[in-house]
């Protein structure tokens, strides 16, 4: 890891920049950017990490935990994190192409120094589509693809993110990966890159210097490094076990869990971007994790336990935010918002307070239940009234019980019925298509129900000009969740079903103009759902698709299915396995999953009796798994595994009125 | 049934103000201005006049944008207030709001009419790398002997045909003072009209009629923009009448 070759890139960059599209998602400069030296390991070693978000900049510079990761970093004076993301196809040719010194290396855009300059790349997974686009990364930036042949001037790459509950696929490009909350664990990292440096980078027992660095980082028992574990096969190609390889590493890696969000208020400096991005508002996150037990939920399994942030800064971090940032939307973010203690405090207390003039307040995520239409009357007092999202998830009633999401038809007409008559004339519905038992009945049920709607719609609001968008999404079986075992839908029949739909609701000459219909082929979930459950042979078909041209997967316009079922193909060919084994295959309790090692916090078996209970197909033996905020602990693991527990209030406090400067 | 929205007040006083586009924020396109702005005057508490309707906007006008990739010394804009401001405070504030590379240059009260009328020319200054000054000095002599310059553009509507000559108030060319690399730099003083002609357009028109080569990274800074004087065709300062008036 040289401390050379850290120069700015900007000077050759620039004039090449003019023939790239929108050439300022390249340039950094953002408001509340952090810039700095980068420092001499001689006097005192430095830590330098390279943050990607590994998509385009208008959806990567968005990104609350890339945000507050490079915040915290750069609170340290010897600490250096700067950002990189995705560059387009265009600007990937120009930089192939580079200029008389050669090809121009992946840069960061704070200082456009060379990401291979930096001791630490980490790169943030929200999703599995961007597998590729790290490779992307790592080429540009003259760092071999596979760990195994990086030497001590590469950085070390470490992989987060929600997708990192399941490195497997990518576990022979990484270096390392680290689970769970990432605020405390990017500090302890630093303390153990930092210390091996002040002792002049030493290599032990044997071990090459990198080698050093990633086992003190493995036996710390927070940090997985995948070269440290070796899996074996069976003869028909499941995973006979996962075992370290080396003395010291432990058999599990935990993931990491911060406890008490109201002493980490990040973002405290919300980065405002010159380019337009996919989120044009400032974001609080009002808490972390969600206990509703929706099966088919990895984020709400993964998360656990519930911790909120208190009223007061909640209020405080909005009131900075938009301070700071000088956006007049405020976003009140977590995985079902409406579940804060004092959701209804925080929304009267902040309109009360931004009263009059133009700052807006939303609330994404809200279930279904007639008390969000009184908050979404709170959040619509100063400003606009866009539409209103509920998520059934499931079209039928039988389907809401197999995932756990127990909304009755009841509640549902109920609650669009008082939007509509408090003056809403849109209302979206989202749900999913391919859960565990369903048939064709289950997702027609979707067109009665968006049908009861409008009909509701009509009849209390008197108008005509009532819509309903239904969207809908294909399901993806998760790691970590009681659908990890279950077989995906096949693609072929997804879109049947889908079709099925459509023809019904077009069909329909009383409603059918009044509902929007969206949704997508199934194809890409195919993919999604190869990556998301896939063990390290998956790795070949990765780099296969990206030699071939893969791309920005998580885009329609460039993700190609012929091309993934042709690298999968190549990939897995002296294997027993191929894709249909990764997806639409259901796993029996006996079977080693690929990230058994690695630990979310759920009991295992608490996890397979849910998965039963879903998919009993006894109508009377209903077993709800309520909320355990206000209901007994229904012992998923998690908080006697993590030593964590449950963080809420309520506090009883109201947020006061701001004094104006 | 549908309330509607609130009739905003009418403003109270208008700010004009001048400001700067540099270094690697000259690949600010003008939206990607016009959003930065928006918040900017969020942030610094200026007391905008919002425009009435459902989706009220804080009230902006924008006069004679650079294009994307252009630096600029002289972008100008006027905004609407609803309450009595001090235009030297607000130029404090706004400049704080701003990223570095927008900078605000210039805050004065407007007495009313048009500003963007007043914005008649430009004087551009291009440089170009690896030109020789000689070479673009015959390019630019060919150029000023011609009547009529025929370019070319890719426009929304297609491939535009139009005389690039016209505009074209002045232009001459130097070499760069100081070592380093071989550079040419080009002195341009465009009058803004129909259509418009943009410094590229000169570029283009030089290199059909005096074969000039200015490779992909010629650098165009607008240095001033403003009323035209007839007799010595310099470009003037649109704010002098305002300052005048206070």
């Amino acid at each position: 890891m040289p401390a050379t070759h850290a120069d700015s890139v900007f000077p050759r960059l620039e004039p090449l920049l003019p023939s790239v599209q929108k050439p300022i998602q390249y340039v950094g400069g953002e408001l509340n950017s952090t810039l700095k030296e980068w420092g001499d390991d001689e006097t005192s070693p430095m830590v330098r990490w390279a943050l990607m978000y590994p998509d385009a900049y208008e959806v990567g510079l968005p990104n609350q935990g890339v945000q507050i990761l490079y915040e915290v970093l750069n609170e340290r004076d010897w600490i250096v994190a700067e950002r990189t993301y995705s560059v387009w196809p265009d600007m990937e040719q120009v930089m192939r192409d580079g200029d008389a010194q050669g090809p121009i290396p992946q840069f960061t855009v704070d200082n456009h120094r060379p990401v291979r300059a930096f001791d630490l790349f980490g790169v943030s997974f929200s999703t599995e589509l961007g597998y590729t686009n790290l490779l992307t990364a790592l080429d540009l930036a003259g760092i071999p693809l596979h760990a195994a042949d990086r030497t001590e001037d590469d950085p070390i790459v470490l992989a987060g993110g929600h997708a990192a509950f399941n490195p497997e696929p990518i576990a022979d490009f990484l270096d390392a990966a680290v689970l769970g909350d990432g605020e405390e664990i990017v500090l302890a990292i630093s303390d153990v890159v930092r210390e091996w440096k002040e002792e002049g980078r030493p290599g032990l027992s044997g071990r090459t210097p990198r080698d050093e660095l990633l086992y003190r980082l493995a036996v710390s028992g927070s940090v997985y490094v995948p070269k440290f574990y070796d899996v074996d096969y069976l003869p028909d190609g499941r995973i006979k076990r996962v075992v370290p390889n080396t003395s010291g590493v432990p058999w599990r890696v935990h993931k990491h869990t911060l406890m008490d969000l109201d002493a980490w208020p990040y973002p405290r400096k919300p980065l405002v971007p010159l380019a337009e991005t996919v989120h044009e508002r400032f974001s609080v996150e009002i808490f972390r994790g969600c206990t509703r037990g929706c099966r088919f939920c990895q984020a709400g399994m993964i998360t656990r336990p519930v911790r909120e942030r208190s009223i007061e800064t909640i209020g405080d971090m909005v009131e900075n935010g938009i301070r700071k940032s000088g956006f007049e939307e405020v976003g009140l973010l977590s995985l079902s918002s409406a579940d804060h203690t004092e959701i209804g405090e925080v929304a009267k207390g902040l309109a009360d307070r931004y009263e009059g003039s133009n700052v807006s307040l939303s609330l994404p995520s809200t279930r279904v239940d007639a008390f969000n239409i009184s908050l979404a009357n709170e959040f619509s007092r100063n400003g606009r009234r866009s539409g209103l999202t509920f998520a059934p998830e499931g079209g039928s009633e039988r389907m809401r019980k197999v995932i756990n999401k127990m909304v009755t038809e009841e509640d549902l007409i109920r609650t669009v019925a008082t939007a509509y008559s408090h003056g809403w004339r849109q209302v979206k519905l989202y749900f999913m298509c391919g859960l565990p038992t369903e048939t064709d009945e289950d997702v027609l049920e979707i067109a009665d129900l968006a049908k009861k709607v409008i009909a509701k719609g009509r009849e209390v609001s008197g108008r005509n000009d009532i819509r309903c968008t239904v969207s809908i999404g294909g399901f993806v079986p998760k790691p970590h969740t009681p659908f990890q075992w279950a077989a995906q839908l096949d693609h072929e029949t997804t879109d049947e079903r889908l079709k099925k739909l459509r023809d019904n609701v077009r069909a329909d000459k009383k409603f059918g103009r009044a509902i929007g219909f969206r949704y997508h082929d199934g194809r890409p979930g195919i993919i999604e759902g190869l990556l998301s459950r896939g063990d390290r042979r998956v790795g070949r078909i990765i780099e296969a698709v990206w030699r071939d041209g893969g791309r920005f997967d998580g885009w329609s316009e460039h993700f190609s299915y012929d091309r993934w079922v042709a690298g999968a193909e190549t990939g897995l060919a002296d294997t027993p396995v191929d894709l249909d084994w990764y997806t639409v295959r259901e796993r029996e309790h006996s079977e080693v999953l690929p990230w058994d090692h690695l630990d979310s916090g759920l009991d295992k078996d608490w996890l397979w009796e849910d998965w039963q209970d879903a998919i009993d197909p006894d109508p009377d033996s209903d077993v709800e798994v309520e909320d355990c905020r206000w209901t007994p602990c229904y012992d998923c693991g998690v908080c006697p595994q993590m030593d964590t527990e449950i963080q809420i209030g309520p506090t009883g406090r109201q947020l006061l009125p701001l004094s104006v400067v | 049934m549908r309330e509607q929205p609130e009739q905003q007040a009418p403003p109270v006083q208008r700010l004009r103000i001048r400001y700067a586009k540099r270094g690697r924020l000259r690949f600010t396109s003008h939206r990607d201005f016009s959003r930065a702005f928006e918040r900017a005057v969020f942030r610094a508490r200026v007391p905008m006049a919002y425009s009435s309707g459902f989706n009220p906007h804080p009230r902006i006008s924008y006069a004679g944008a650079a294009p994307t990739g252009s630096a600029s010394e002289a972008e100008y804009l006027e905004i609407a207030l609803a309450e009595q401001v001090d235009p030297v405070a607000v130029h404090a504030a706004l400049d704080e709001a701003l990223p570095d590379g927008l900078d605000v240059l210039e805050v004065v009260q407007s007495p009313g009419g048009s500003l963007s009328d007043r914005l008649e020319a430009s004087t551009w200054r291009i440089t170009l790398p690896g030109v020789p000054a000689d070479v673009a000095a015959s390019a630019v002599a060919a150029f000023l002997a011609a009547d009529e310059v025929s370019v070319e553009r890719m426009t929304k509507k297609g491939l535009r045909t139009f005389d690039c000559r016209e505009a074209v108030v002045s232009l001459g060319s130097h070499a760069t003072t100081g070592s380093g690399t071989e550079c040419a730099i080009l002195d341009l003083v465009l009058r803004h009209g129909t259509p418009s002609v943009r410094p590229d357009d000169v570029l283009a028109g030089l290199r059909a009629i005096g074969g000039l080569e200015v490779g992909s990274a010629p650098v165009h800074e607008r240095l001033a923009q403003g009323p035209l004087d007839a007799l010595t065709g310099t470009v003037g300062d649109p704010l002098a009448p305002d300052r005048d008036a206070v």
